[in-house]
Order: C-alpha cells, then structure tokens, then sequence
C-alpha cells in the first residue's frame, strides 16, 4: 500500500470507509487518482469477526456518546447511543443486513405531491427518478442485489414463512424475500449465504456486500489507495479563496497530523459529517464549514422504526437465516387516506437472544418483559422501516456538555418526531400486529423505537442553495472542491434503507468528479 | 430454587484495602434432569464474590429474579449476573458504596418477601440510579451466557458448523411453503 506524503496536494482526501467512502475509493483509484482515505476506526476481517453478539458489537460499534434531547424515544432509552452506526474499516456496511430497496418516484418529489405540511421542512429531490434509475441499476448489478438483473431470490425462512402467509391473507400482494445485496449465489468472487444469522455481527463468509472486502481491497489493488485506520479526522482546512486545502487528522497514536488534499469527500454517516462541518468553523466560515445557509445539521432524518413481534403456539426459530430477509412493498405508497403523507415498508427482523431485551422490548423488566422472552423460540419478527418527516430543528449540533477524548465536542442530537411519523408508526404496527394475528399469533408485541440504524439529511442536496448544502452532485453549494457521498445528502428521507441510495449517488458524484478533473475544472 | 447462600468470612475480618478477596459465595444444585445438567460438567455450581457478603448477594440475586422474572431457569445464570454486579463493584469504592447502600435500601428479609412485595419495592426505586444500573447489568448479562442460551433455546453462532442452510433455517411445517414467485431455491452447493 503506498503511503501519499502529508504535503501532496494531489491527493484525494475521503473521510470514512463505509458505503460511500469505499466505494468513492474504489471509484476514483480506478480513474486513475491518488487517494487518502481516514477510517476512525480498526481493520477487521472475515476471521477476526466475533460471533458472540456482545463482543462483536463492541468490535465494530461507534461507541463514542453523544448528547441528546427531545420527545424521540431513543433520548430516555437509550440515553447514550441513539444511533447504531459502525466505527470500523467498511462502516456501517460491515454490520448493515444488505436490505437495498430503491426510492420511488414520488418520494424524490415529496415536497411537491405531499404538499405544505406545517412543522415539516419538506423539499423536492434536485434530481429526478429517470436520472437516478441509472444510477440504481448500475449499484445493484455492483452489489448482486436478489430479485434485480437476474441474480435469483434469496429462500424462504421459518420468519419469512409466518410473515408471508399473514401478509397474503391480509390481501397485500407485493411480499417477496426482498431486496438483499446477500449472495443467493456464489458471485463476485465470493460465496452465497449458508443462512447464519449473523449479519449484524460481520458475516464471516463474505456473502453480504461490504466495503471492506469488496470495494477496498480493489482500491488497495490499484495501489493508489492510502488507507489511515484508527485516523480520525477533526477539521477541514480552506484556503483565502475558499477552497478546502486538506484536514487535520489524529493519527493513530493521538498526534495531531495535516494531510493536503485537491478535493475532500466525506462520508462519516450523516452525524459525524455533521459534526465535521460544524467543527471546521472559520473566520470565513463563522457557522461551520459550506453552511452559509445554515442548513448543516438540520433536517436530520432516521426513518420512522419499530419492532413488531408476534408470538406463536408452535417454534419459529427466528434467530436462524439472514436478517431481513422479506418484505412487504404494498405500504410503501403515498395515500393520505391512511391518516399521513409517505408510506413504509414492513421488513423481516430478528433479534438475537443477548440483543433482544436490549432494543427490541417496550417493557422495562418484569414479568410482561420476562414472558416475551420466555417465548423466544415461538416468535416471529419484522421492522417497520417508514419515511420519517425533516424537520428544521431536528438537528445535530455540537455538544454544550460531552468532549471526546480529543477535548472536541461530541455531536448532540436533538429530535422531535412530526405528528405524521407517529400517525405513520401507529398505522404500520397495527399492520403488523394484523400480520400475525392473521396466522394466529397468540400476542403480539409492538418495541418501542430503536436506536437509529439509517442516519440521513444532514446537509441534504437542494436546487436552491439557501434550502440544502450541497448540490445534484453532493458538491457544497459553497466549497467548490468539497463533496459530501454518504446519507447526509438526502433531500428527504423516503421508505428505503439507504445503503442502496448511497452507492447509486456515489458512483454519479464519483463520475462528475472524474470529469470535472478530466476537464481541469477541479 | 436451590440457591444457598454461605459466609466465607466476617466481612469485619476483611482486609478492606484488598477488593479481590472473596467476602461471600454464592452456591447451588442444579436439578436433576433439567436439560442445564448435562451442560455443566457437575451439577453443583458456585459464584466466589469479591466484594458483596453472601446476605448481600442473595438479596441482590432476589431482585434480579424480580427484573426478570424466568420461573423455570436456573439461579445459575442468575448467580451470572450478580458476580458481574460485584466484579464491577470491586474497582471502585465509589461504586461499591453505591451498590452496598442499593441493597441495604431493598431492606431485611427482601428475598424472602412474595414477588409482588418485591415488585412494589422495586417500583418505588425504579427511577434511581441504583435500579437502573442493577437492570442494565442484567439484560446484558442474563441473556449472554450458554446457560441461558440453552434454556430459551437460542442455538447462537451457526458459521462453525456451516450455518442454518441445512439445519433448520426452513424447517418450519405448520404454515405453507412460499411460492418460488417470492421466494428463491435453496443452494445446497
């Protein structure tokens, strides 16, 4: 692997290597530039993957805190990690469970067919179905999405099995075994999935698409990728013009470094480059870095999320097989009939046992809590995953009360979910419990909200630059050679995890920066 | 319950500087032909505590069991979760001070009060520190350790033995298969 010298102002700098900075490393190396990407986290690999649920999560979480407030439930249950995301060489892609739905048309245009909706800041998408289709198409045959350009469907689960014949008695007609950047077959120089369950934990075959083994190792082949673990990036430097210049990182022994940089992307999940912006405040700057318009930070979305178990005279086994496995799409549709704007996807899920009465139960202990779990082998799960509303004030903002170990600020979240996202959690778990009852659950058990998993709209992509941060191409309406390539970007949030969104923008804003570059412009 | 609870030592006696010293134990028998039995090499189990006496620790023991209420498992897995509760109390003297006036708040005979005796004592501290963290400490104890594993029936990580593909991830018979319209073959090579 080379290493790139602090001073070559020809590098690329990427903050993150999830989604979006792997596969922007991956991208820009084969076109022939030299690249630094910044990883806060550790290498892992496929041997090094813990399988016992609590260890693996502490390998591969960012467990960092964050500060919180608001009426979210996450700020009383879970004071210190409102966000589940990844801190490690492939992000959050190392523990994602490879669900990669696309957008639909109508939820990149949700401010035009929603309408006005007071205590919302909705806005439309600067870019149109027919062009990010494109985009799609080429991410999934990247991926080797199930269902999509002939790659056959994942099988069917015992979970998959209950969810299936209560959604069809139910009359919803769209119920397949999803959408999953899993292999179903051997493909890409990699295996198909032997069912473990334990996609969260890493999957130690290497058959769910990650960064880590996919995208970056094929970087680090090109021999133009300089990849800096347990790197973390504090602040993004600009010139008297106002073009960013490099970053300031911590190397891995804590001394403070300056890496110089032609362009810097970052992709760090929505709080972190959040975060960043925030911290890279100037003189010329005063509110953050490429936030003239104030919109840094705001906007914040984590999608509208709930657990919906049902419990079952005979075993279900559950915890057996690929997460999220199954899906019914016949929600996901915008028709305020139902009482809210947008629509949701009811996802398969399952939890672990150690896992399980840390984030999926509504019952704080005793014996209501205690019985589900005695029924663990009988249950059936899935996750509604439904588009939550951006709001102005749900926003990240630096702490005013927690330092990192750097004596930075962390990020503070704050959040105040709209009257739609409740009315929409209310419609899509009742959904869900009719599921079950439909097949004869005997209870059924709706979580209070988890942790957030999908983190987005924190300097959302705008055709106006006093209403976003940056534009069609992710570059910062105000720093010409600043990108942002991870979930921050989205407009608004829509009903699909975004992995899939992610990788699409990616390979587009990788493309335009490879003209542009081409073209002398940058 | 099999549990006993013994005195290995006065705590007075107790060098108070040294916190690896085992002050009390937590000891008991696991029922014969409980499937437990054949998971533990012999079917008496012990906990040696660092810091907590063994009075301490039944009445620590008896409010875990009030948080999470398992009529059928075993002390054992328990007994897991109050050694954590001590080993973490042990490295600090802050900590221990907390943890030992938590349990005096349970007050005289908590253990042999009737569930909802304790339930309603419990109530009343819900919102303190003390519950909070004795509650943290069992949902992430309780629930990872094999003994638990094996009485809930969760069969954990599946990769050494080649995963649930052929052992049971579609064994399920008392629904309908899924149509190969929504649903794939399974690869078996």
């Amino acid at each position: 692997m080379p290493r790139f010298e602090l001073n070559d102002a020809d590098v690329v700098v990427i903050v993150g290597s999830g989604a979006g900075g792997g596969t922007m490393a991956n991208e820009l190396t084969r076109r022939g530039l030299k690249v630094v990407m910044f990883e806060a986290g550790g290498r892992q690999s496929l041997a090094t993957f813990s399988q016992d649920p609590g260890e693996a999560f502490g390998q591969l979480t960012w467990l960092e805190p964050r500060s919180q407030s608001g009426t979210w439930d996450p700020v009383k249950t879970s004071p210190t990690l409102p966000a589940w995301h990844c801190r490690t060489v492939g992000g959050t892609t190392v523990h994602w469970t490879g669900a990669t739905p696309r957008l639909r048309e109508y939820e990149l245009r949700a401010r035009t067919v929603y309408g006005d909706i007071p205590g919302a800041s909705l806005a439309d998408w600067p870019i149109g179905y027919a062009e990010l289709k494109r985009w799609y198409e080429l991410a999934e045959r990247r991926l080797g999405v199930t269902r999509r350009h002939g790659n056959p469907d994942m099988p069917a689960s015992n979970n998959f099995k209950v969810m299936y014949a209560g959604a069809r008695r139910l009359g919803y007609k769209r119920v397949h075994t999803n959408y999953l950047a899993i292999n179903s077959r051997a493909r890409d120089g990699r295996g198909f999935c032997i069912q473990q369950g334990f996609c969260a934990q890493g999957c130690k075959t290497g058959a769910k698409w990650s960064t880590l083994y996919t995208e970056i190792p094929q970087a680090e082949a090109s021999g133009r990728l300089d990849l800096r673990t347990e790197c973390f990036v504090t602040r993004i430097e600009h010139d008297n013009a106002g073009r960013a210049t490099g970053v300031v990182y911590r190397d891995a022994a804590g001394a403070e470094q300056r890496q110089r940089a032609r362009i810097v992307c970052i992709a760090g999940n929505a709080i972190e480059t959040a975060r960043l912006l925030l911290l890279s405040e100037s003189g010329r700057f005063k509110r953050g870095l490429a936030n003239g318009s104030d919109q840094v930070g705001r906007n914040y979305c984590h999608h509208v999320l709930s657990f919906v178990f049902g419990i079952f005279e005979q075993p279900v086994s559950f915890w057996r097989g690929a997460v999220l496995a199954g899906v019914v799409e016949d929600e996901n549709i915008h028709d305020p009939r139902r009482g809210f704007v947008g629509g949701y996807h009811l996802e398969l899920a399952m939890l672990d046992l150690p896992t399980l009465p840390l984030i999926g139960l509504p019952y704080g202990w005793g014996r209501d809590f205690a019985s589900v779990i005695d029924n663990y082998r009988n249950m059936a799960g899935m996750l509604v995953n439904g588009e939550d509303l951006p709001r102005a004030d749900n926003r990240i903002t630096l702490s005013t009360t927690l330092k990192d170990p750097y004596g930075l600020p962390v990020a503070h979240i704050h959040c105040d979910p709209h009257a739609n996202d409740l009315a929409m959690r209310t419609h899509a778990t009742g959904q869900g419990r009719k599921i079950y009852e439909a097949v004869g659950a005997k209870r059924t058990v709706v979580s209070s909200i988890p942790p957030a998993t999908h983190q987005m709209g924190t300097a959302r992509m705008s055709r106006d630059p006093g209403q976003g941060v940056t534009d069609a191409y992710g570059r910062t309406h105000e720093v010409p050679n600043l990108f942002i390539s991870d979930g921050s970007v989205q407009t608004t949030a829509g009903a699909a995890n975004p992995t899939l969104t992610i990788v699409a923008l990616v390979l587009r804003q990788a493309e335009h920066i490879g003209r542009e570059v081409a073209g002398s412009r940058l | 319950m099999n549990t006993c609870a013994t005195h290995a030592g006065s705590p007075q006696s107790a060098d108070r500087r040294s916190f690896v010293r085992a002050l009390g134990v937590l000891t008991g028998v696991i029922a014969l032909g409980h499937p437990l039995a054949a998971l533990l090499p012999g079917r008496a189990w012990a906990v040696e505590l660092r810091v907590l006496s063994s009075a301490e620790a039944a009445a620590l023991l008896a409010m875990i069991r009030t948080i999470a209420p398992h009529d059928t498992l075993d002390d054992a897995a328990y007994a897991l979760v109050v050694s954590a509760v001590d080993r973490d109390a042990a490295g600090s003297a802050e900590a221990l001070a907390g943890l030992r006036a938590g349990i005096a708040s349970l007050g005289e005979g908590f253990a042999l009060m009737s569930e909802d005796a304790r339930v309603l004592h419990l109530k009343a501290i819900e919102s303190g520190a003390f519950f909070g963290s004795v509650r943290t400490k069992t949902l992430m104890v309780l629930y990872s350790n094999p003994i638990a594993w094996a009485h809930f029936g969760y069969e954990g990580e599946s990769f050494s033995k080649g995963g649930y593909l052929l052992r049971g991830f579609n064994d399920l018979k008392w629904l309908p298969e899924v149509p190969q319209a929504d649903s794939g073959a399974v690869p078996i090579g």
